[in-house]
């Protein structure tokens, strides 16, 4: 499904701030896994993301998304292949605009956008039921500028945005660490059940070590650019927070990942 | 007699405010919309002005002279577009790089720095002849425009190219992400601007009876002034349909505008302090929120 090869990326070359923020890695995804990303500050995490999405391109190796070379697609080119979601809630939708407009639009991912009306009408109801199924109260509010929200109703509905044309696959970098514990427990139950009811393959980056071990079928952990650690199927459910921290705790300098 | 005054200004203010009001509505569409600043219009109001001008003496239909100026002034605010997204100037500059250039191009256009259109039979010569004060069916005809490309852009901001369009504006990384290329939205969303602004300019010749290359000068401040006027009358933070409320207070904003400076006139202020007044109600407007702190009276725009 998704398959890295080599990936190098270097920030800053030749500067004194040079940065190999990436360093030959090599990754494979098969469909339908939920793959939970760990790693210190800097190991190449987010990079990583955004070499997959097309923010940037590798200065060496490729990208394969569903068997196609994406690795110099501009990133409005690779919206068919995948969603993704960021840390902060305010970035995932237009806040002038209103949840039905915001849900048009991501409705037309990858698509033309022609000089039809944004929001159609059988389509509104369809919205109206999804987002019932929520159960935030957003379904009465559809008219309601997203600047309303509060950042876990923005964050589920960025979810559902990033969902609901099916892409092949979903990005999610720390989308619930800008929470408060609470709703991130809300935002990360609603996210396992739509990549469940959707077999999405889904890749989640993390800095909470228990969500890493928690969901998903398959753990990695980055370290300096590279690929430090993989554990899947039944090895990772029994894994424990434990044992990791025992493996890596020098490499987790983060404190933030042990909690 | 400051009553009767007041009553003789309204006439003047409503046929001045509404031909102008496609400047605003197209500033409208680059600072709110596309939070882009794009000050090309100092440059292309003329542009629409000589373009539609010089094609008259040459004897081309007026309605056609006028549509040829507005595709001019779509063009150049294309060229800004293309000058912020492709060649990554910064969005301010682009748009004083191309007002510059286009005052040279208007200058070509007319040959000379101003073209009288007075014993040249115009787009509104017909209107003016007919059997009633002439302020009747101008400002008639200039209400009809305002309100058909008022109600047009609320139209195209709630198609699916629109709503693409608004979130540019908002939120450029989200709606790349969802497959929209924003430098074509940028560089579209421009073009409309500036082909009002320019049939703005078109009309504005026409109904006065000449074209000159400085009528522009300040008329990227005329608009900003027009709509934060328009902004707070019809109050556009407390309304749920944004877009709507923005064009008509583009509108409203023009209109009260253009009738601030009658009265303003009226009452002693010197035609040459005009263009420092209305800078210094712009300042104002945008400082206040400033010095009272609060945070969402700032303009949010891109690429600053």
């Amino acid at each position: 499904m998704v398959r890295l090869e080599g990936l190098r990326k270097v920030f800053k070359r030749g500067t004194i701030d040079e940065k190999t923020a990436m360093d030959g890695l090599s990754l494979h995804i098969h469909e339908g896994d939920f793959v939970t990303v760990i790693g210190s500050n800097g190991a190449g995490k987010t990079t990583m993301l955004n070499l997959i999405s097309g923010t940037y391109s590798p200065d060496e190796g490729d990208v394969y998304i569903d068997g196609d070379r994406v690795t110099h697609l501009q990133e409005h080119r690779r919206a068919t292949y995948l969603g993704r979601i960021f840390q902060d809630p305010l970035m995932g939708t237009a806040s002038t605009m209103t949840i039905e407009e915001n849900l048009a639009m991501a409705d037309l991912r990858g698509r033309r956008r022609g000089l039809r009306w944004g929001v159609n009408k059988t389509r509104r109801e369809y919205y109206r039921g999804i987002l019932r199924k929520l159960d935030l109260g957003l379904e009465d509010r559809l008219k309601d500028t997203v600047s309303l929200l509060s950042g876990g109703q923005r964050q589920s509905l960025t979810l559902l945005m990033a969902t609901l044309s099916m892409p092949k696959l979903l990005l999610l970098d720390e989308h619930t660490a800008a929470l408060d514990p609470k709703t991130a427990d809300v935002v990360m139950q609603l996210t396992e059940k739509i990549v469940a009811d959707n077999k999405l393959t889904t890749i989640m980056v993390t800095h909470n070590m228990n969500q890493a071990i928690r969901y998903g079928n398959v753990m990695i952990m980055l370290h300096e650019g590279k690929l430090k650690f993989d554990v899947q199927g039944e090895a990772k459910q029994a894994l424990t927070v434990e044992e990791v921290v025992k493996r890596f705790g020098a490499d987790l300098k983060d404190e933030a990942l042990l909690c | 007699m400051l009553f009767s005054g007041l009553l003789n200004t309204i006439p003047i203010s409503l046929e001045q405010g509404l031909a102008y009001a496609l400047v605003a509505l197209g500033i409208v569409i680059t600072f709110r919309i596309l939070s882009f600043p794009d000050l090309t219009v100092d440059g292309s109001f003329p542009l629409g002005a000589a373009v539609t001008a010089r094609l008259m003496t040459l004897n081309v239909d007026p309605l056609v002279s006028i549509i040829v100026a507005v595709i001019a002034g779509f063009v150049a605010g294309c060229c800004t577009g293309f000058l912020n997204t492709r060649l990554k100037i910064n969005s301010l500059l682009s748009g004083i790089l191309m007002m510059t250039i286009l005052y040279s191009v208007n200058l070509r256009i007319m040959g000379r720095s101003n073209i009288q259109l007075l014993t040249v039979e115009t787009f509104l010569t017909p209107l003016e002849n007919l059997d009633m004060n002439r302020f009747i069916p101008i400002i008639g005809f200039f209400v009809v425009v305002a309100f058909a490309f008022k109600f047009l852009t609320d139209l195209f901001l709630h198609t699916q190219m629109g709503l693409a369009m608004r979130a540019t504006g908002d939120n450029e990384q989200m709606i790349r992400t969802l497959g929209v290329n924003t430098d074509h939205m940028t560089i579209l969303g421009l073009g409309i601007s500036n082909g009002f602004v320019a049939l703005s300019g078109a009309l504005v010749a026409q109904d006065q009876g000449f074209a000159d290359v400085g009528m522009g000068i300040g008329m990227i401040v005329i608009g900003l002034a027009s709509i934060i006027i328009g902004e707070s009358l019809v109050g556009v933070r407390s309304g749920k349909k944004g877009v709507m409320r923005l064009t008509i207070a583009a509108i409203v904003g023009s209109v009260v505008y253009k009738f601030i400076i009658a009265l303003g006139l009226r009452m002693g202020l010197a035609p040459t302090d005009l263009k420092m007044a209305t800078g210094v109600m712009v300042i104002l407007a945008l400082g206040i929120p400033a010095l009272k702190s609060e945070k969402e009276g700032k303009l949010h725009l891109r690429g600053v």
